[in-house]
């Protein structure tokens, strides 16, 4: 391993931060989609949605990394290794985001939906104006416990290469022998990213808050 | 698996149906031209070629992955649920303690616990502690980590189900005369674990699924099988398709039995309280 100056500690932060905002942010848009798919009228979609949903809810991130770095090259399925894991990351997480946005459809009062009709919205406005607006402000902690899953995911990273902060402190603690205080330290980092999130989360959920 | 779709729609006219028809026609294109583009895209690389699936045609590389599954996988799951179990609800019984600084140490230490991801934790057990002369077996350097997030995530689920109950039923239990010991373990411990117990399934499909760490650590279990497997028949692809359905399937059955709590409770009036983590 290469030898790690204070810089390409910052360097590793900077790429578990760019992970996790791509990521993240596909995941949200990909796993609002999905759910468009579940609960559209259409029972093919559904149908594709939901397995879609179950495939990565029930196989390991890791597997599904190698696959998509070890494996999928061998199909000519091959790209740059920090995209191609980003990409993974995304859809791996948009499974579940679309399962608690879900959950937020489910919340959505009959009334809602009458009115919808009654003003004769077609489904797609239903779904557009209606449903999906409301959904998301009411899952805005349950997508945040997944951005937080997500921060930790990005370790899985280190796995399949990436230097990212886990890969960083192995790297470092090579170099230093001084397992406590760096692993200590890139433990605070997560947490510090995850409360971050946590405390974004629900600066969002009053933002987004519907004053009634 | 749609119980919202039966008011989010009317129920389709003439015109509904004739555009739902043409919606599914277009998605089954769709749908049909990505799987066949996939499967030429295989095709292109001799990916499809028979000789590099009738390895699994035959019993002994099934033999190879179903044992890794139990031994390894299972083994670490077993164990670390083992370890879990007592260690979550001794957390959930601190948390909930009368004394301000233990439940405020515990909800320290629990947020801590989730906080921090199992990896870092697994190469603190292969870099760091044998640094100190502490060097536990392979399923411990796997267990132990696992033991340290799921505990946590454990005890905030099933402190979740406690705090669901009506207040009623501890103040009732005191006031029967049972002590505080016997109110917890016979009066809101049961009624916690039924109203979440699809979180605690979930969170066992997500365990099973951590397991695969094991293949970081060079601990044998079905993720390292695939490993050794496809270094040694270079079949990288089928062997790492046919894990990922060896992991599916389990933890499929897993998440519909989760789904069908989730439903009998919803039935019976049970409310459902979760507070999982997805990971």
């Amino acid at each position: 391993m290469n030898a790690l100056t204070p810089g390409g500690v910052l360097d590793a932060v900077g790429t578990t931060l760019l992970v996790f905002v791509l990521a993240g942010v596909g995941s949200i848009i990909l796993g609002t989609l999905v759910t468009v798919a579940r609960v559209s009228p259409i029972p093919l979609l559904r149908a594709a949605a939901f397995a879609f949903v179950q495939f990565f809810l029930n196989v390991p991130l890791l597997a599904l990394l190698i696959i998509a770095v070890f494996a999928l090259p061998d199909a000519g399925v091959i790209g740059p290794l920090l995209p191609t894991a980003i990409i993974t990351l995304a859809v791996y997480e948009a499974a579940y985001v679309a399962e608690a946005v879900r959950s937020g459809v489910n919340t959505i009062a009959v009334g809602q939906l009458e009115a919808a009709r009654a003003l004769g919205l077609t489904q797609a406005q239903t779904l557009s104006l209606v449903v999906i607006p409301q959904a998301l402000r009411a899952v805005v902690q349950p997508i945040a416990n997944v951005m937080i899953a997500l921060v930790m995911n990005t370790a899985l990273l280190a796995a399949v290469g990436i230097v990212e902060i886990t890969a960083a402190t192995n790297v470092l603690n090579q170099q230093l022998a001084q397992p406590i205080p760096i692993y200590t330290g890139s433990g605070l980092v997560y947490m510090i990213i995850a409360l971050a999130v946590g405390l974004a989360a629900g600066w969002v959920e009053r933002k987004v808050a519907i004053k009634r | 698996m749609n119980d919202s779709l039966s008011y989010l729609y009317d129920t389709p006219g003439p015109k509904a149906r004739r555009r739902v028809l043409a919606g599914s026609a277009v998605s089954a294109v769709v749908i049909a031209a990505v799987i066949a583009g996939g499967l030429w895209q295989f095709a292109q690389h001799g990916q499809l070629n028979s000789q590099s699936w009738t390895p699994f045609s035959q019993w002994p590389i099934w033999d190879y992955m179903l044992n890794a599954y139990a031994t390894g996988t299972l083994a670490a799951a077993g164990l670390t649920v083992a370890m879990s179990a007592p260690l979550g609800l001794l957390l959930v019984l601190l948390r909930l303690s009368p004394l301000t600084p233990i439940r405020k140490i515990t909800a320290g230490y629990i947020e801590v616990a989730r906080t921090i991801p199992v990896l870092l934790l697994v190469y603190v057990m292969m870099f760091a502690l044998p640094h100190y002369g502490i060097n536990p077996g392979t399923i411990w350097k796997l267990a132990i980590p696992l033991t340290v997030a799921h505990s946590a995530l454990f005890a905030e689920i099933i402190r979740a189900g406690i705090v669901s109950l009506p207040r009623g039923q501890e103040e009732a239990g005191l006031a029967v005369g049972l002590p505080r010991r016997q109110v917890f373990t016979a009066i809101l411990l049961p009624q916690a674990l039924r109203a979440v117990s699809p979180s605690l399934v979930t969170q066992l499909v997500s365990l099973l699924k951590d397991t695969s760490l094991g293949y970081v650590l060079g601990f044998f279990e079905l993720l390292q099988a695939g490993n050794v497997l496809s270094s040694y028949n270079h079949l990288l692809i089928q062997d790492y398709l046919v894990i990922a359905l060896i992991y599916l399937v389990p933890n499929g059955l897993l998440s519909f039995l989760a789904s069908w709590l989730k439903r009998r409770g919803d039935r019976r009036g049970i409310p459902a309280a979760s507070a999982s983590r997805a990971g």
